[in-house]
């Protein structure tokens, strides 16, 4: 497993490809990207190495960090996130990752912070479909209509879908394809979207879903010196990415589909199977209030 | 410059490098050559007409032209970027006060006529 990058997100555009298609673009900036720290099994009970991004003014970093950085002997860094490696694919603290770390045509998942959309109502959130614009609907054209059913089950299920905070979760794209990079500039052009504003800081690895290339250096493409840098896919990052993937066929909720989800899910919280039995039975006289 | 303009300048360099870019503005008769590929063997393929309307955006430039095929009236866009693109060749300069055409759609045969631009500067212009 090879170590990830730490990249700034720049701003997208397009560029062409041989065959005149067009390909839209993130681009991402790697701005020294160095190691900081190691975490071995030994010590820390996992093989992970810190990876430290972008210059930090020295007095607004802690005393603490200084010790930190100066231990591995680099400059007082912006961010820093540790990626889990397999044990050959440690790099020395101090070594610079560089860009082509990864290789053109390469499937790489890209985490970052989504964009804040504050409080959000349902048809925003959830792409519900909201009320009609007529027919004696007054008030609540953007409302989410009916929460479930009446006196049984006599509540609203867990995770019913309702308004409320939107964004600023932390999402990963996978499968971003690798369109090129820029040794010099420190750029990596990927394509299609990426999580995050521009001047947002993402995380990028190797595709959890797709083999690294034989190509792809390993540990890491590091400059000069030592070795470093090399994708991760700790395990972590599937449970803390939130399903926040737009799009997902989270079928715009009438009851039906959703009160199942919703009670299976509930079965597993409180532990009541008739929780789930009843999200069955309610589905046949699903009249709402 | 901030870095995605140096991207797009470079790529707009690129492409023009390969295939020059001539001066031309609404108004205009176009022959655009296309590359259009039909199974495995790729062919160019000419559109001509009046070029209707110009958008300026960096590596997203793109340029309308209009022309009526069988008695229909047909509109491409096409970015002006585009690898897709042979060749642009201007047939023909015309004399028109705005930027955008569209009033052309409402017209047909006569009134859709475009008077012919003969300026001193265009001189220069005939020359590419």
């Amino acid at each position: 497993m090879r170590s990830g990058m730490i990249a700034q997100k720049v701003g997208m555009t397009r560029v062409f490809g041989e065959d005149g298609s067009h390909i839209p673009v993130t681009v991402l900036k790697v701005d020294n990207c160095q190691v900081v720290a190691k975490r071995t099994d030994k010590i820390d009970g996992y093989n992970a190495i810190q990876v430290g991004v972008g210059l930090a003014k020295v007095k607004r970093v802690s005393r603490q960090m200084r010790g930190h950085f100066a231990k591995a002997e680099v400059e007082p860094k912006q961010r820093l996130h540790e990626f889990r490696v397999s044990e050959e694919a440690f790099i020395e603290p101090g070594a610079e990752i560089l860009v082509d770390h990864f290789v053109v045509g390469q499937k790489v998942d890209v985490a970052g912070t989504s964009i804040g959309k504050g409080f959000a109502g349902a048809m925003k959130r959830h792409n519900f479909a909201g009320l009609r614009a007529s027919h004696g609907v007054s008030v609540s054209h953007r409302s989410h209509g009916s929460t479930g059913n009446s006196q049984d089950p006599g509540k609203v299920w867990k995770g019913k879908k309702m308004a409320g905070h939107m964004g600023d979760a932390r999402v990963t794209i996978q499968n971003l394809m690798v369109v090129s990079t820029d040794l010099e500039k420190g750029i990596i052009l990927l394509k299609g979207a990426v999580p995050g504003a521009k001047g947002s800081y993402v995380l990028i690895k190797d595709a959890v879903k797709d083999d690294a290339p034989d190509e792809a250096p390993f540990p890491a493409s590091i400059k000069t010196q030592s070795i470093e840098d090399t994708a991760a896919q700790p395990d972590d990052e599937g449970a803390v990415s939130p399903e926040v993937i737009p799009g997902s066929p989270d079928g715009v909720s009438e009851g039906g589909t959703s009160d199942i989800n919703a009670a299976s899910q509930d079965a597993g919280d409180s532990g009541g199977a008739d929780a789930e039995s009843d999200g069955k039975e309610d589905d046949g006289d699903e009249v709402s209030s | 410059m901030n870095i995605v303009e140096e991207i797009n300048k470079g790529e707009m360099e690129r492409i023009s490098q390969e295939r020059p870019i001539p001066e031309f503005a609404p108004g205009d008769t176009l022959k655009v050559h296309v590359k259009v590929v039909e199974g495995t063997r790729e062919r160019v393929q000419v559109f001509e007409g009046v070029c209707i309307a110009r958008k300026a955006n960096s590596i997203n430039s793109n340029f309308t032209v209009r022309k009526i095929s069988y008695g229909e009236g047909v509109e491409r866009i096409f970015p002006l970027y585009s690898p897709r693109i042979d060749k642009i060749e201007v047939v023909r300069r015309g004399k028109v006060r705005r930027a955008k055409l569209y009033y052309l759609r409402d017209r047909r045969g006569k009134s859709a006529r475009i008077a012919e631009k003969i300026d001193r500067s265009s001189k220069k212009a005939n020359a590419d």
